[in-house]
């Protein structure tokens, strides 16, 4: 069976992106090889200038959500791009960013924070996926 | 209990997941081969975790324990 899993971020809201960043680094802990192609808003949220900025949560959230969300960061989470950087460090970690999507938000290889590996098309990231699972978020 | 030859200590106490489990991969992969590391974790699922995390890798459970919500693991690296 093939190991690897493939991750599609769509979603660029910093609950969403925890919680992928989780899955993430789970399985680089496991030394399961993860393949991530960031799309839409997701792939804003990896703007270098940004990363780190408030990305809001989903709306089922509210307010209760955020407190309880701000709570846990306090006591022990860490940033979804720190989770990822340490999985990259760790494990066999790649992400690409959409090319589409890369066109859509005028955005430049540049303009992307230092976790993106490249960028990719949707044939590239199912020739890589092999047999694997593909997540969406 | 024999005495244990512990060659790293991890303390991952405070930290939530998967912190746990990446803090131990990133230390085991400073000890040689046959030699142990202790882990010391607070979060709840970091029992199943670590099980997991070791039928996974091959880095056997030496030993474990578990004492007002605090764990620990020792594990040997494969």
């Amino acid at each position: 069976m093939d190991e690897t899993i493939s991750i599609v971020l769509f979603s660029g809201t910093d609950d969403k992106l925890q919680a992928a960043s989780v899955l993430v680094g789970g399985a680089a802990a496991l030394g399961k090889p993860v393949r991530i192609l960031l799309q839409y808003w997701a792939l804003e949220a990896f703007r270098a200038d940004r990363i780190k900025a408030d990305h809001g949560l989903v709306p089922e959230a509210g307010e209760a959500g955020r407190a309880a969300i701000e709570s846990a960061a306090k006591a022990g989470g860490s940033h979804w791009s720190d989770t990822l950087r340490m999985s990259k460090e760790l494990g066999e970690v790649d992400i690409q960013a959409c090319s589409l999507s890369m066109d859509v938000l005028k955005l430049k290889p540049s303009d992307l924070d230092s976790l993106v590996d490249g960028v990719e098309g949707v044939a590239a990231f199912y020739i890589n996926a092999g047999e694997g699972q593909i997540l969406f978020i | 209990m024999a005495n244990l030859d512990i060659k790293l200590k991890v303390d991952a106490s405070g930290l939530s997941c998967p912190l746990p489990i990446l803090k131990a991969t990133q230390g085991i992969k400073t000890v040689e081969s046959g030699q142990l590391i202790e882990v010391l974790a607070t979060d709840p699922g970091s029992v199943k975790d670590f099980d997991a995390w070791s039928k996974a890798t091959g880095n056997a459970m030496v030993e474990q324990d578990a004492a007002d919500g605090k764990f620990r693991f020792v594990l040997r690296r494969k």
